[in-house]
């Protein structure tokens, strides 16, 4: 889990780097900060598990097992992409690996999940689907729509809501109103709460939560409280004016993911610091070869324009 | 609407003695496609036991179960959500929403997910979704419950769009919909649903993208969709008592849309009017008259003219409500008129 959170947090530099440096095009909003939420999450689900993931979903991408190269050749838009190039940062989807897409309307997978869950029940397997999605979307109606929908028909189907806090530049108090707790226990959806910086604690909470879904028991919702270290996307880096330094500091320093698992492992003595050094560096290494590949391999061709905007036509 | 019979000629076909209305036409599809293949269901408000208000659907859910004919909350947005879930892991969706107005109210879903999810995932996921709608006024229905709103989803690059307007092609083109791997918005006239029509028994498929001479003549054409076929067809015979011969040609999907057999139909005649119960501005009849305009130009005796409803939301009174919609006696007119400018 530490391997998949630290490829998570040099992916996430790395592509900081390349827009700043413009050679990735569009926008990206980076997930630092926010590793052990889909490292935790996706550790309790199989492969041909589902998710469906948002605006911030390179994370989610990562953990749930994309390859490196081809996430980076889609952010590039290169046809070696996930997508071929066609849907970039905020659409990334892996259908090998169970992932549906990220979406780039908040709140506008809550049905694809739902569907997903509806559709595995249907067709009898033990699938699950997990919808992540950030507090903002708790200000979307189709929310509350899907969770009735899931609830009524028992849907293996898990909510994880990663408060990081912030509503793109507006704290999430300005902006929601009550306990989110009630909100699933209004449809009888049972509601958790993780510590987002604490992989293993989200892990834990998933794996009890999965598994009842599995077995037909229905729906569920996780609150993972995280904090979004960077900005709401790369260009964002004047914050102060929504959110004070000082609290940025103190979640980087003193609640950061990785700091976290690693300090427990070595108070454990399951592991030493030049453990987490050789890893880090294999992780760069696997980067680097990602990022060449990424902008070495061609951009599609014009004819690509028209093609998959209907299938067989 | 005594104007609303079904004249529609089918010589090929004329063997045939089983007549079907529209509901039962559309009916029958679905149950069809259902005992075939067992990833499709219905979803939708008040499709189970109560068959939809236009009762289209009664008599599914005994034979297929309130799994397969699921009722859901009043919540557009999420039950078409859920379908395209379902549609992109395996399952097959005939999502109905009960009223085309209410297709607002799931529009994200639609132009933003089901239309895009092929094309943003470079190809490899697809949404074999169909929704059933309704358009179609003078149901004294008023503002909410009476618009054809067709074209909207006709301009969204990813989605294919069906106007069935008799029986026979109700049946054949829902079946060619829910086989179909991309989303399909189908639009049934409310007023057609009662309407009797020859239809097969057999497993029949009508493909998309291919128009449907209703109607064969030599002096104009008239292009027209969805209930608005049976106003071209009267205006034909309101013509053809003014020595005026009208060819009525319905396209029967907006998207992909048949532009040869139209533009064919335009240069044999040099005269043409589209006729459609959308909104005329911005509407299906701009692109159609656009199209025509573009492959039969140097043939054409006159401008490619247009009728769609007023550019108005629909009044609730009779006494305004019937001025809103082309009608037999306003086409024969304009058509008079543009035959009449050349001699």
């Amino acid at each position: 889990m530490y391997l998949k959170m630290l490829r998570i947090r040099i992916f996430e530099e790395q592509v900081n780097d390349l827009y700043r440096s413009a050679k990735m095009p569009g926008l990206a909003h980076l997930y630092i900060g926010e590793e052990a939420v889909a490292v935790g999450v996706c550790s309790a689900l199989r492969d041909d598990d589902y998710i469906t993931s948002t605006h911030r979903g390179h994370g989610h991408c990562l953990a749930k097992g994309a390859d490196v190269g081809r996430m980076f050749a889609e952010l590039v838009g290169k046809e070696a992409g996930y997508c071929r190039g066609k849907g970039g940062s905020m659409h990334i989807a892996d259908q090998e690996k169970g992932n549906l897409g990220a979406n780039a309307i908040v709140g506008g997978s809550m049905g694809i999940a739902t569907g997903a869950a509806l559709s595995a029940k249907r067709r009898g397997t033990d699938q699950v689907a997990v919808c992540f999605f950030g507090e903002g979307a708790l200000g979307q109606g189709i929310l509350y729509e899907c969770m009735n929908m899931a609830a009524l028909w028992k849907l293996p189907v898990i909510y994880v809501c990663e408060n990081n806090l912030y509503n793109e530049y507006t704290h999430y108090l300005e902006t929601t109103a009550g306990d989110i707790a009630l909100r699933p226990a209004g449809f009888g959806i049972p509601f958790h709460e993780a510590n987002g910086q604490d992989v293993l604690e989200v892990f834990k909470t998933t794996e009890a939560l999965v598994e009842r879904a599995r077995q037909g028991q229905g729906p569920a919702f996780v609150m993972c409280r995280t904090y979004r270290q960077h900005g709401h996307h790369v260009g964002d880096v004047d914050r102060a004016y929504y959110r004070p330094k000082e609290e940025e500091r103190q979640w980087a320093e003193e609640r950061d993911p990785l700091t976290i698992l690693a300090q427990s492992l070595i108070a454990e003595g399951v592991a030493e610091a030049v453990t987490f050094d050789r890893m880090e560096e294999e992780v760069r290494t696997q980067i680097q070869e990602g990022v060449k590949f990424a902008l070495e391999a061609p951009y599609p061709t014009p004819d690509e324009v028209t093609m998959h905007v209907y299938s067989n036509g | 609407m005594s104007i609303r019979m079904d004249r529609v000629a089918r010589p090929e076909i004329a063997v045939a003695e089983r007549q079907l209305t529209m509901a039962e036409a559309v009916r029958e599809a679905l149950a069809q496609e259902m005992r075939r293949d067992p990833r499709v269901f219905i979803l939708g408000e008040d499709v189970a036991e109560a068959g939809t208000p236009f009762k289209v659907l009664s008599g599914l859910v005994k034979e297929f179960g309130t799994d397969r004919v699921m009722d859901t909350p009043i919540s557009e947005a999420g039950f078409t959500g859920i379908g395209v879930g379902a549609a992109m892991t395996g399952m097959r969706p005939v999502v109905d929403i009960m009223f085309g107005d209410f297709l607002f109210l799931a529009l994200d879903q639609i132009a933003n997910q089901a239309a895009k999810v092929h094309y943003m995932s470079g190809g490899k996921l697809k949404v074999p979704m169909v929704i059933r709608t309704t358009l179609g006024a003078t149901r004294r229905s008023a503002a909410q419950h009476s618009q054809s709103l067709h074209a909207l989803v006709s301009h969204i690059p990813g989605l294919k769009v069906a106007l069935p307007s008799t029986p026979y092609d109700a049946k054949g083109l829902m079946k060619t919909a829910i086989r179909d791997d991309n989303p399909v918005v189908i639009f049934e006239d409310k007023l057609s649903y009662t309407l009797k029509g020859i239809v097969p028994e057999d497993d029949y498929l009508i493909p998309f993208g291919q128009a449907d001479v209703k109607r064969v003549g030599d002096d104009i054409t008239l292009v027209a969709t969805s209930s608005m076929v049976y106003v071209a067809l009267a205006a034909a015979e309101l013509l053809a008592q003014q020595g005026i011969s009208a060819e009525v040609i319905d396209p029967r999907t907006t998207v992909p849309l048949d532009v040869k057999t139209m533009v064919d139909s335009a240069i044999k005649t040099g005269h043409v009017i589209v006729i459609d119960e959308g909104y005329q501005s911005y509407g299906v009849t701009a692109e159609i008259a656009s199209v025509i305009t573009d492959g039969a130009f140097y043939n054409l005796d006159a401008p490619v003219k247009r009728l769609g409803a007023m550019d108005v939301p629909v009044p609730f009174s009779p006494a305004l409500e019937d001025l809103t919609v082309p009608t037999a006696e306003k086409v024969a007119e304009l058509a008079i008129n543009l035959c009449r400018k050349r001699s």
